[in-house]
């Protein structure tokens, strides 16, 4: 049948454009594994305050005995944790995805992953260094709604350039960063239902739709 | 019938189709870039690429990069006007 031709053609045409553009390899299992550390150092990040709490007889939010030890033991080590989780996830997500775009074929150091690493960094960077000032004038209950609104942004603007489920994954970022500005004193709770959660629950999304096939399939990424 | 008419020739080869594909949502691509996307053989792009370039559909620019010899391949604006309609009939075709 001709029509099976064209029908082919269109599928070439879209799977040409999608690769020459989109980091496809990206491993959806190191998004779980990242949600993982993240809930780890929500957990510790919640025993510090607990202490430091009970230590001080303080009853406020977290923030409220964070903002009393600025520069003393407990906020430095919540920065330890943030960096290790960090670390950790980006090491993973690196081995990961190396071994998944071996299978895939893809390079991983070709133009498309420049192109997702440079829209995803920049808005990063710019919310990394709001965040920081956030830290210096002390606006703790602002920390957590700015790293998720920002990091959201970051996955939103990057999603062109790989997997289309990063978008949704942004959304939910940002919109958690969003609602947390209403309440705050909890941002520990978004901060794990956004890194934590949601980065388990997309990033096995991710896996089930296209880690488990050999090849990944050439219309199912948007 | 009409419809079918529309359709390019130039385009009725899969690694031509995939050239102009790239070159769409790419500012340019150079030569090792595509033959790994399309996964074909040093020959067969440079004799297919060049036939896009004889019909005006992308210009090839020849440099060296650290005294490597390097093609760039772009599309232009005749070649994406054609591309476009091509990519409109096989549409229609489906529907």
């Amino acid at each position: 049948m001709q029509s099976e031709k064209y029908s082919a053609d269109l599928k070439e045409i879209r799977s040409m454009m999608d690769r020459s553009t989109r980091f496809l390899s990206l491993s959806g299992l190191s998004g779980v594994m990242a949600g993982i550390y993240a809930l780890i150092g929500a957990y510790l990040a919640h025993q510090i305050i607990q202490d430091a709490r009970n230590s001080m007889n303080y009853t406020y939010g977290f923030e409220d005995v964070l903002a009393r030890n600025i520069g003393e033991s407990p906020i430095q080590q919540l920065l330890v944790i943030a960096v290790v989780v960090l670390i950790l996830a980006l090491v993973t997500a690196y081995i990961l995805t190396k071994r998944k775009a071996q299978k895939t074929k893809q390079n991983i150091w070709g133009k498309q992953t420049l192109r997702l690493a440079g829209s995803f960094i920049t808005p990063l960077l710019v919310g990394g260094l709001f965040t920081l000032s956030l830290l210096q004038y002390e606006l703790l209950g602002l920390v957590a709604p700015a790293m998720l609104i920002f990091y959201g942004l970051a996955c939103i603007h990057a999603s062109k350039y790989t997997l289309g489920t990063v978008k949704y994954l942004g959304w939910t970022c940002a919109l958690l960063g969003l609602i947390n500005t209403q309440f705050i004193g909890y941002g520990l709770y978004f901060w794990a239902a956004g890194f934590g959660i949601s980065h388990i629950i997309y990033g096995a999304i991710m896996y089930n739709k296209y880690d488990r096939k050999s090849q990944y399939p050439l219309n199912h990424y948007t | 019938m009409s419809i079918i008419a529309n359709l390019n020739k130039a385009f009725e080869n899969r690694i031509r189709l995939g050239i102009m594909s790239v070159l769409m949502v790419n500012d340019f691509a150079d030569f090792k870039e595509l033959r790994e996307l399309l996964e074909v053989t040093d020959g067969n792009l440079a004799s297919h690429s060049k036939a896009l370039e004889k019909e005006n559909y992308i210009t090839v620019e020849k440099s060296f990069i650290d005294r490597k010899p390097n093609t760039k391949y772009r599309v232009t604006d005749t070649g994406r006007k054609a591309f476009k309609e091509h990519i409109t009939a096989l549409e229609k075709l489906m529907k």
